[in-house]
Order: structure tokens, then sequence, then C-alpha cells
């Protein structure tokens, strides 16, 4: 899938840096929340809780990718693993009963959560300058999430044609030798 | 339903069924009514009530045989079967279905192999979480020994297994809880576990959403009026003592089908009473018919025998079918063509004629 | 799309628990990408099911006949009377829930009403309010509710996204199995003509042509040809079969998708050259037109439409003359022979008990079908030194094996595809336990909702499947994903390709094939898909 974020490479600066890293704990928490909390309300706990991997693949690839995607976040860019985190959540995000904002929207609320963490903690003032750059680089993530979320929707789309073509079958459909049940005849 | 309104109408409608005795016997004196009336009325719903049932669903026949296999079938001498969970035969059968019933070897299950994500990458280990089991074992189990422990009201002389279960349930309890300095007699375990088990059911289902979105009424009422059953007893037992002589009295006069109802027994024994009366009565309409219904499911007391032994369905019609006759008829053209071999050539010149079926 | 949310609505969504409201006050929207299509009018005349007319799910107006609610009653009626299963799972259930999570369309989407045990209340809550004292009296506090032409919808909907595959069924502490109550309750909607067109139109053609595909007998025998052609290039020797071959002794029956679809198509050919193998050993087989389809669709109708499509099989077998039948690899298909086939329309006392015309073996688990699975065979052949095997031709291969629902929760064939596996390629790597034998995860896509347009649908439902299949990729390099099922054949590439596109699909007796050493065969190259085999890359192509 896509490589580089090139358009605004910026550098997240140290203490900004300092206090996202400080807060990394909380800030992962409070983002896994965020998407959880799309699911409906009866199951937000079994994704949330169930730990094993093979019994509950989306809170487990939930909560294992925030993560990694928070840390290369605030780290220095490792623009292939980003996309790998933002692959696997928004794939399994793009064929559940979201719409496409709804899907890649915990990205943007990155932003808020920080915000949040951010007017607790300590004068947003001092950092403005870092804190626009590390929000320009959530919003490029977000255009990102959205290149992922069109592909994964084009790969099914891709999926279901090549299906069709394979059943019906290059083959047989070139010899034209398949029986179709035809429209209703009257005596039957 | 909602969950909400869900336990309110349970929790109303048990308060209420513990009232109704407490005025009963309380203010207007009714203890034939409570004392005999009801519990014989009960049992016989309870009693007629099961048969009918369990008659009911006897009536539906089992048309196919299909087990949940859930291990290697029998095949090759060298290849393992697992003839428990696969069974082959009536003894497989009996095997599994005494697990199923003693143990819950289904519920069981869960304990799988546990694959998490830790510090430092993947984490491999059993998962304990069996508290659904545990919950369901302890309450089973527990409520069986507080059955077979009131055997002591019901029969003259007591028989041994009660004096046994008795010292069993009440031993390790002996001197260890702050009970016994009250001047309470010991403890059983059952009576804890029971109660314990029952409020952990209750709880669980509150808990966890996605079991709180499926609970019905249905679900909480049978709870609440269990829990109230073991409260009055233990209530009973410890704090607000009854004349057992008197109880022992009614209780062997009730099965002995010549009703006595003597004096001085507290009111607590009459809710008691009722409430059991109401299970007992209500069990043949809800879901506590599980306790049967496990014997019949046709997913677990069927061997996995389909392929050498023949299973007949009763009811089974004839259906129409697209013959190979048929079949032929239509294609024969183009079989021939192919160099397919057919039943019947193709006739000169003529429109076929109607073949007959074999 | 018009329901394109406002700005202040983007990325919320509101799950706000609803405190007073109960899984009775929330209809599902019937969606696109998880709903199939509606079954065709013609397919339905075809076999005379009820109501048929052309319809769409996604339509308001779903053409119900007139008095839809009295047939269903009467059905469901019917139904209870006929069938304890269904009795006693209406009555029993305690809701503890020990099923819900089990389910894979529950892991994959997160909806609370893909809970085994709460889309079977939605068939339960109808049944208490026809049948039940407590229903009728006390109506919702009972957990009981009419059958309105939303809770209908509601049933469908969810009934046609339940692959009955028994995984719940296993985890049941009564054995209740949500896939006798899917199978009793797309009864109920056929009753009304509310199938879905990827089952009502391979039914009416298997009907009609023998195949769920429709392949006519002359278009059969062409493609067969096609493979004979195909194996000759690979191998240099020529593997003719003979079809509709009276006095053979035994009849070959497999799923059509194998004789029609890739990778299916692969296994096909590995059938025919086991077959050829054989010959000089002393096998004589045929295989059919009319009896083209092991698998069957009419299963994820009715259990009166299965009956009619199975017949074939032992109509076929006594037409011909032959002593036993041999069954390909299929899911479904072995369900239907297992547990169906002999009570439908046996009993097949003009059939003898199989005998392996090579080993000698007495198949005696098929003593009253006389039908015996080709693994068996197979593993029954090995175990007796009969095949001349090279598995390092799979050393390209890291395999691991997929359970087919069927196979492993209504049969119990866990072994021996492992047997065989093992003995045709050097890297076998299982898939964590909880994934596989009794309590392996489905593909997503079995019971007919192996459609195009419900692939949303699929490919969640798969995802428990694919994740532990990525799992061993990740960790052993596994690279190939065998089954013993067509429809895993057809549908698992694609789950693969969304989830774990580095992973391919295979039958088992393709690489059985492949392994096969042939007396006077062609320095083989490749393998049956053309690929180079493993250190033949350089070699010259055919």
């Amino acid at each position: 899938m896509r490589k580089g974020l090139d358009t605004t490479r910026a550098v997240v600066e140290t203490s900004l840096k300092n206090i996202l890293s400080d807060k990394r704990s909380s800030i992962i928490k409070k983002w896994r929340d965020v998407i959880v909390d799309t699911y409906p309300s009866e199951t937000q706990r079994f994704f949330r809780k169930e730990k094993d991997l093979f019994a509950n693949p989306v809170g487990n690839i939930i909560s294992k990718d925030v993560e990694t995607l928070y840390d290369e976040l605030i780290k220095d860019d490792d623009d292939d693993k980003i996309t790998l985190c933002l692959e696997n959540i928004i794939k399994v995000r793009s064929i559940q009963d979201f719409k496409p904002s709804q899907a890649i929207g915990f990205v943007l609320q990155l932003k808020k959560l920080v915000r949040e963490m951010l007017e607790s903690k300590a004068p947003i003032n001092g950092l403005s300058g870092e804190l626009q750059a590390f929000e320009n680089r959530i919003d490029d993530i977000a255009l990102l999430a959205f290149d992922i979320y069109s592909q994964c929707r084009q790969k099914i789309y891709e999926i279901r044609v090549n299906e069709v073509k394979n059943q019906l079958g290059s083959l047989l459909k070139r010899a034209n030798l398949t029986f179709e049940i035809p429209e209703q005849e009257p005596e039957l | 339903m909602n969950f909400i309104i869900s336990i309110l109408f349970s929790g109303f409608a048990v308060s209420t069924l513990i009232l109704i005795p407490w005025v009963g016997v309380g203010a207007f004196d009714l203890r034939v009514l409570f004392g005999v009336i009801v519990p014989y009325a009960a049992m016989a719903t309870f009693f007629i009530g099961i048969i009918v049932r369990v008659i009911d669903w006897g009536k539906s026949p089992v048309p196919f045989r299909i087990p949940t296999t859930a291990g290697q079938e029998w095949s090759f001498p060298w290849i393992k079967s697992n003839p428990i969970d696969n069974p082959r035969g009536t003894g497989g059968v009996i095997v599994r279905m005494i697990l199923e019933v003693l143990l819950f070897r289904s519920l069981f299950r869960n304990t799988r192999l546990e694959y998490r994500n830790a510090d430092g990458g993947l984490k491999v280990d059993y998962e304990w979480e069996k508290w659904l089991w545990l919950a369901a074992l302890a309450f089973h189990w527990s409520f069986l020994v507080i059955f077979l422990r009131h055997f002591r009201f019901f029969m003259e002389p007591i028989p041994s297994f009660v004096h046994l279960l008795d010292s069993l349930d009440g031993f390790l309890q002996m001197g260890v809880l702050p009970f016994n300095g009250l001047g309470v007699p010991c403890v059983y375990i059952s009576d804890l576990l029971m109660l314990a088990a029952v409020t952990y059911l209750f709880f669980r289902r509150l808990y966890i959403p996605q079991v709180r979105y499926i609970s019905l009424p249905a679900d909480y009422f049978p709870l609440f009026l269990i829990l109230a059953l073991g409260l009055t007893g233990v209530l009973m037992r410890y704090f607000l003592r009854v004349d057992i002589t008197a109880v022992k009295e009614l209780a062997i006069g009730l099965f002995k089908f010549s009703p006595t109802v003597p004096e001085g027994i507290g009111v607590i024994f009459y809710i008691h009473l009722f409430i059991l009366s109401v299970l007992i009565a209500y069990f043949p309409f809800s879901k506590l018919m599980h306790f049967a219904g496990v014997f019949l499911s046709p997913t677990r007391n069927l061997s996995n025998n389909n392929r050498f032994v023949r299973h007949v369905n009763p009811w089974d019609y004839p259906v129409q079918t697209h013959t190979y006759d048929e079949y032929e008829d239509e294609f024969r053209e183009r079989m021939i063509e192919i160099g397919l071999p057919v039943e019947k050539q193709i006739e000169p010149k003529e429109e076929p004629k109607e073949e007959e079926k074999e | 799309m018009a329901d394109t949310p406002k700005p202040d609505e983007l990325a919320k969504i509101d799950h706000t628990p609803p405190v007073f409201r109960g899984w009775m006050d929330t209809q599902p929207e019937i969606r696109p990408g998880i709903a199939c299509y509606g079954s065709k009018s013609k397919d339905l005349k075809y076999v005379d099911m009820p109501n048929p007319r052309d319809w769409s799910p996604f339509d308001d107006d779903w053409k119900l006949p007139e008095n839809w609610e009295e047939t269903i009653h009467e059905g469901f009626k019917d139904r209870l009377g006929r069938f304890r299963s269904f009795k006693l799972f209406m009555d029993i259930c305690v809701r503890c829930g020990a099923c819900a999570d089990k389910c894979h369309f529950f892991i994959g989407s997160g909806d609370p009403k893909n809970m085994p045990v709460m889309r079977a209340e939605l068939l339960r809550s109808i049944y208490r309010k026809k049948f039940t004292v407590g229903g009728k009296l006390l109506g919702r506090l009972a957990g009981a509710r009419e059958l309105t032409e939303d809770a209908l919808k509601e049933l469908w909907y969810y009934l046609y996204q339940c692959t009955e595959c028994r995984r719940c069924s296993l985890f049941c502490p009564y054995g209740i199995d949500m896939a006798e109550i899917t199978i009793m309750g797309r009864e109920l909607t056929n009753l009304v003509g509310l199938n879905i067109d990827w089952i009502a139109a391979p039914v009416a053609n298997c009907y009609r042509t023998g195949n769920h595909l429709g392949i006519q007998p002359h278009a059969y025998k062409d493609m067969l040809d096609f493979f004979t052609d195909e194996i000759e290039d690979i191998t240099g020797l020529r593997m003719e079969q003979d079809l509709n071959r009276k006095g053979a002794e035994i009849l070959f029956i497999t799923p059509s998708g194998d004789v029609f679809a890739d990778p299916g198509t692969f296994t096909c050919m590995g059938y025919m050259m086991l077959f050829h193998y054989l010959k000089s050993l002393g096998l004589d087989i045929t295989w059919s037109t009319y009896a083209s389809e092991g698998g069957n669709f009419g299963y994820f109708t009715s259990h009166e439409m299965a009956k009619r499509l199975n017949a074939k099989m032992y109509a076929e077998a006594k037409r011909l003359g032959v002593k036993w039948i041999l069954g390909g690899e299929c899911g479904h298909m072995w369900r239907v022979l297992n547990q169906y086939m002999d009570t439908f329309n046996g009993p097949a006392d003009f059939l003898e008990e199989p005998v392996s015309p090579i080993t000698g073996t007495r198949f005696e688990n098929a003593k009253t079908t006389k039908m015996t699975h080709i693994i068996e065979f197979t593993a029954d052949l090995i175990k007796n030194n009969k095949l001349k095997l090279d598995p390092s031709r799979n050393d390209n291969l890291k395999v691991t094996f997929h359970d087919s629902c069927n196979p492993a929760r209504g049969m119990g064939i866990l072994e021996e595809p492992r047997y065989v596996i093992k003995n045709v390629c050097n890297n076998f790597y299982e898939m964590p336990p909880s994934t596989i034998r009794e309590q392996t995860f489905c593909c997503g896509s079995g019971a007919g909702l192996n459609a195009g347009e419900n692939m949303e649908l699929r490919m969640r439902g798969g995802l428990p499947r694919a994740n532990a299949v990525k799992f061993v990729h990740e960790k052993h390099d596994v690279n190939m994903l065998a089954c013993i099922c067509a429809i895993d054949r057809a549908v698992l590439p694609n789950l693969m390709e969304y989830w774990v596109p580095e992973v391919d699909v295979t039958g088992v007796h393709e690489m059985v094939a492949n392994a096969l050493v042939f007396e006077g065969e062609k320095k083989r190259t490749t393998d049956l898909r053309g690929e180079p085999l493993p250190g033949m890359e350089d070699e010259e192509d055919v």
C-alpha cells in the first residue's frame, strides 16, 4: 500500500515528545477506548477484556496496533510501520458496520485526546509550535488512513469481481457450456 | 427485554411471593393452606408438569441422528479414535452423558490454551476463565447436597447417608468461622456455596453486557426465587430458629399423606415452604426443565454411527426427484455426441415417447 | 450516498447503552454487503417451492404471500411435532452465554445479534408467543413477541448470517445446536419464498443437471478431458477417466466446484491422477454426470430438498450397478452423507460394504451407507505402502490444515487428512489448538453464504480463521492452507487475499498428486498449477 508521508514531515520536538512519552499508556488506553466505543455497547467489554488472540482478533488487533501506531507516531517516523498498523486496524473496520468517516475517524480523535491531556497537565502555550506540527502529522496520517480505507474497499470489490470471473469459469464460459435455468416456461 | 424492567419485575414478583405466606400465615393464620394445600398442589404440578413436558418432547421423534462430534471418529485400528467425544456406540454415549450431566463438560470446554500479547512478544499460557463452569457446578451440586440433607426432616429414622452428608458438609467449618462462637450450629459449606454461586450467577448476568442483553425475566426470576429460598433457609437455621420437631412432624405428615399442622412453627418456615412450592410449581413451565432436557438432547445422546448403523426416520415420506431417465431425455443428444453411454438411443425421426421409470 | 453523515456526526457512533430498550426494540438495517440477494422466481418454480417471485431484501416490500403469518405458524407447529431437536432447543436454553463469543460472525462483527443465543432467541420469541402459555399471557415479559413483518425480516437477516458450523453447539451445556435452529428457521422462511439467490439457483441447477453449477453432461466430460490434457502436459501420461460406465466397481462423486473453479480443479486433477495410478493395481471406478454433485444446497433449504437432491447418489449407484461409492473432499456434503443420507434415501442394500480393491481393507465404519471418504481411502493406501510418494516435490510448501466445520463437528474426520498431508509434504504446521479440530473456525462462507454480494459478511466471518492462519504464516512462514472442502477451496483464497495475501489454498489430493511418482512419467518440472517444482525453477517449462 501507499508509502511515504513526505508532504508535511514535521519533526515532533523533544519537549512535547517527552510529555507524550510520559503519558503514553494513558493516551493509548483512551485512544483504544475511542475505537472500541464505536462498537455496540453489548460487545465492548468482550473486545476489551478477551485477551486470547484467537478468540478475539478484533479487540487484539485494535489493542496491539494502536499501541504500535502511537509509538511510531511519537518516535522518529517509520512510515512503513505506521502504514502497516493502520492497515491492520482499517482492514477490520472497513468490513464492519461503519461509514467511512466512522471507520477512520479514530485517527483524528487523537488530536482531541492529546489536547485534553495537555490542558490538564501543562500550559499549551509553550508547546503550540510543536503541537501544531504534531497535529499536522496526525492530519497526514488521517489522509493515509483514508487511502487505506479506499484500498480495502477496492480490494473487496476486486475480490468479488475475480470470484465471479473464476466461478463463471474462464473455461466454461468461453465454450458456452453451462446450462442456465431459463426464464419460466409456462408448462412447468 | 430490557434488563432493568426484567430485574424489577422479577424482584417484585419474588417479593410478592414472600409477602403472601407472611400475611397469610402471620395475619390470617392460614396454616393448612400454606402448610398442606399449597405444597400438595405444587408437588402435583411439579410431577405432572414434568411428566407432561417430557412426554411432549418424547412425542416429537428424532428423525435424524445428529450428534455433535467433538473428536476423532472411529475409522481404522491404527487411528486413535475418541470414544467419548465421538461415541461409536452406547457405551461412549453413556460416558459422554455422565460427564455432561455431572461435570458440565461442554461448559468446561472453555478452558483453552491462551495466546496473548505481552511485553516483549507473545505469551502462551492456560487461561482459567471457568467461573461460569465453576459457579454452575457449585450451584447445582450444593443444591443437590442441600436437598439430600433435607431428608432428615422427611424421614424417621434419619437415613445414614444423610448423617454422612451432614458431617462431611459441616465438618470443614467446625471452629473456622466466627459463627461457631455465637452459639449457632455448625455452618454447612453447601449453604455458603449455593448462596455464593447464585449471587455470582446473578451479578454475572448483570455485569457482562452480552449476557445482560440476552437475559429475560425468566432468567432473573428463578435466580431470585432460589436466593430467597436459600436465604430463608439460612435465616431459619442460624438466626430465627423454628421448632424443628414440629417442622419434622409436618414434613413427615406430608410425605405420608396424613398431613398434620402442628402449632408453633414460625412464619419464616411457611415462607420457606411457599417459595419452594412456587419454585417446583414453576419448574415445568420454565427453562429449569433443562435438567430433563439435557438427557434428550440429540446432539449429545446419540452415537456417531450413522454410516454403519441405519437410522430410520419415522415420518419419512417419498419425495419427488429428477430421475436419470428424465435427465437423459433432456441431454441424450449431446451425451451421444460426446460419447457418453446412454440407456436409450435416439429413435429415428420420431417424437421420443413417454419413458417409464424403473 | 443518501445517508452521508453530517459533519458533527463524523466519527461518532451513538451506542449509548439502551437502558430502557432491549433487543426487541432495535430493528437492524438490512445492509448490502451483508445480506444476500433474494431468490429468483424461475428457480423456485423449477423445484416447486412456494411463493415464487422476484424480490429483493433491500426493498420495503418483500412480496410475502397473503397468509404468510399463518403459513409460518403452521410450519412451526409441524416442525415442533416432527423434530425433537427443534422443540427441545426452543425450550431448554438457560441463556448462560457460553456460546455467545464462540461464533465467528460475532467475533468478527461485534453485532450482539450474531451471538448464537441471540439468533436463536429471535426464533424462540416467536415460538413463545404462539406456543407457550407464559408467552401468550405475559408477552414481552416472558420474552415473547408477535410475528410481525419486521420480526420476520430481522429473523431472515440473521438466519442467513449463520453458516451452520456448529461451533456454538460444542460449548453448549445442553448441546443446543444453532445449526439445527438455523436449518429449521430457513425451512420456515422457505415456506413463504424467502430463500437467497445463491442457494435457490444451485438447487434448481442441481435438480436439473445433477450439479449446482448447471454443467451439462457433455460439458462435464469436456472439463475432465481438458484436465486430462493438462495432466498429460505435466506428466506425459494420458489419464483418461470413465464416465457413466455401467458395471464399474466404484462410483466416484465429488462436489462440482472441484470440476469447475480454481483451485478446486487442481484437486480434481489430483483425484484423476490417483485413480489412474491405482488402475493397474485393480481400481475399477467411474464418474457420473447425473450424480455429478457431492454437495447439497438443498440442505440449506429444507430437509425435503436435501433429500430430493441427495437421492441421485444411490439412484445412480443402482443404475450403474457399482458395489460402493467413494466421495470426494467436501464439507457439508459429508455431514449430509454421514448423518442424513442413509436415513433419507437408504437402505442401500443393493450395494456392498466398501472394501479397498487395492489393500483389501474393509471400511467397516461405512457398513450401511456404503460410502467412503476419499481421505480415508487414501490414508489406507499410504498406510499399506501402496503409493510411491516423493514429498520433496512439495518442499516449496509450508502447509497448515484447516479443519472444515462439517467433517470436524458433524463427522469427526480429523486424523486422516493430517496423516495424508504429513506423508505427501515435509513441512506441516498446526494452527493454535483453539482454532482447529473440533474447535475449528469456519471459513465464514458456508451454508450457502458463499455468494459475492455479501463479501463484507464473509470477510468478517472468516476473520477468526484468517487470523490463525496469519499467526502460523508469521511464525512458521506457512504459505499453503490445505483443506478437504470444496466450498473452502472456493472461498478461502478470497479470504486469504484480503487478510493474509501470502497464503494460498489447496485441496489435500492436489498435494497427493504432486507427490505421486508414476512409472513411465516424464521428468516433472512443474506442479499441477504449472508452477515450477522445487529445484526445477531453471528447467524449461513444457
